[in-house]
């Protein structure tokens, strides 16, 4: 299971990276950290040509360069990367980013916990929802 | 308004299935949740819409945080109902979880295509769509930040 993580606060990706080690080990973390490098790897662009196509998408919303609702548009257009389910995990608990959110077709939107405990737990119940209830586009009858 | 999930009293969720069976199912899996949960029933995709847009006897009906919506039903079915939410910039922002006894590879594709939240499949036994229904639960209105 690849997770494509777009978050460029190194404190969060390595929470991230951590909590997922613990809920799955099976899951393997790709970390970009800006909107232009998502969009280079999802395109399969440069060093990113053998890149595998994610899964799941964690996006976060504040970022340098391109931001997330910019990737976020740009995923949801595309007629392919439309379909790898794109979750929004971020800091914000703007009204405003939540429903722009879902308008531009974002899968769900977290907000990040900053207790530690609460952030494992939510990884942790991403991988259980996400990764194991739902079903995924390329998973799909095999 | 927003309407955080952590901080929310009651929510509203549309549950669209034509099933006696599942929608019973479906109730007494929520009547479990801890969080107070109006569940509001319809049949088919018309009457969803109805339900929506708060026509005919769904004058009153409240915008619901959550729909859960069969893809097989009678009138409208469900693909064509998920376009023409998503379609509605109204309506649009509604999460919408397709829960579905169909594990066709052309529905999973084509609801993530049509803006689907996410595709859930309805499983056959009783203790297992309990379970699910619990996980979906758990992580819809305690971890997502719903509009």
């Amino acid at each position: 299971m690849d997770i494509l993580l777009v978050e460029d606060s190194p404190g969060d990706i390595r929470l991230t990276v951590e909590a997922f080690r613990d809920a799955n080990p099976a899951v393997h973390i790709i970390v970009v950290r800006d909107g232009t490098e998502a969009m280079a790897y999802l395109r399969q662009l440069g060093i990113y040509v053998l890149a595998p196509r994610p899964d799941l998408i964690l996006l976060d919303l504040n970022m340098p360069k391109m931001d997330g609702r910019e990737v976020l548009a740009l995923i949801k257009a595309d007629e392919s990367l439309k379909l790898i389910p794109t979750v929004i995990l971020t800091t914000s608990a703007e009204e405003a980013d939540i429903v722009h959110s879902y308008k531009h077709h974002a899968n769900c939107y977290l907000q990040k916990p900053v207790e530690l405990q609460s952030f494992e737990d939510l990884v942790k119940s991403v991988n259980n929802f996400w990764l194991n209830q739902v079903r995924l586009p390329q998973q799909a009858s095999v | 308004m927003r309407v955080a999930a952590t901080e929310i009293s009651s929510l509203d969720v549309l549950l669209v299935e034509d099933s006696a069976g599942d929608v019973r199912l479906a109730q007494e899996a929520f009547r479990a949740s801890d969080k107070p949960i109006h569940l509001h029933v319809v049949g088919d995709g018309i009457e969803a819409l109805s339900f929506l847009r708060h026509e005919g006897t769904h004058k009153n009906a409240p915008r619901p945080n959550l729909v859960l919506l069969d893809l097989n039903l009678p009138k409208m079915d469900g693909r064509e109902f998920l376009a023409v939410v998503k379609s509605d910039a109204s309506l649009n922002s509604i999460p919408m979880i397709i829960l579905t006894a169909s594990d066709a590879k052309e529905d999973v594709a084509y609801c993530y295509q049509h803006h689907a939240n996410c595709f859930v499949r309805k499983p056959g036994q009783w203790s297992t769509f309990e379970s699910v229904v619990k996980d979906m639960n758990k992580f819809w209105l305690f971890m997502v930040e719903l509009p």
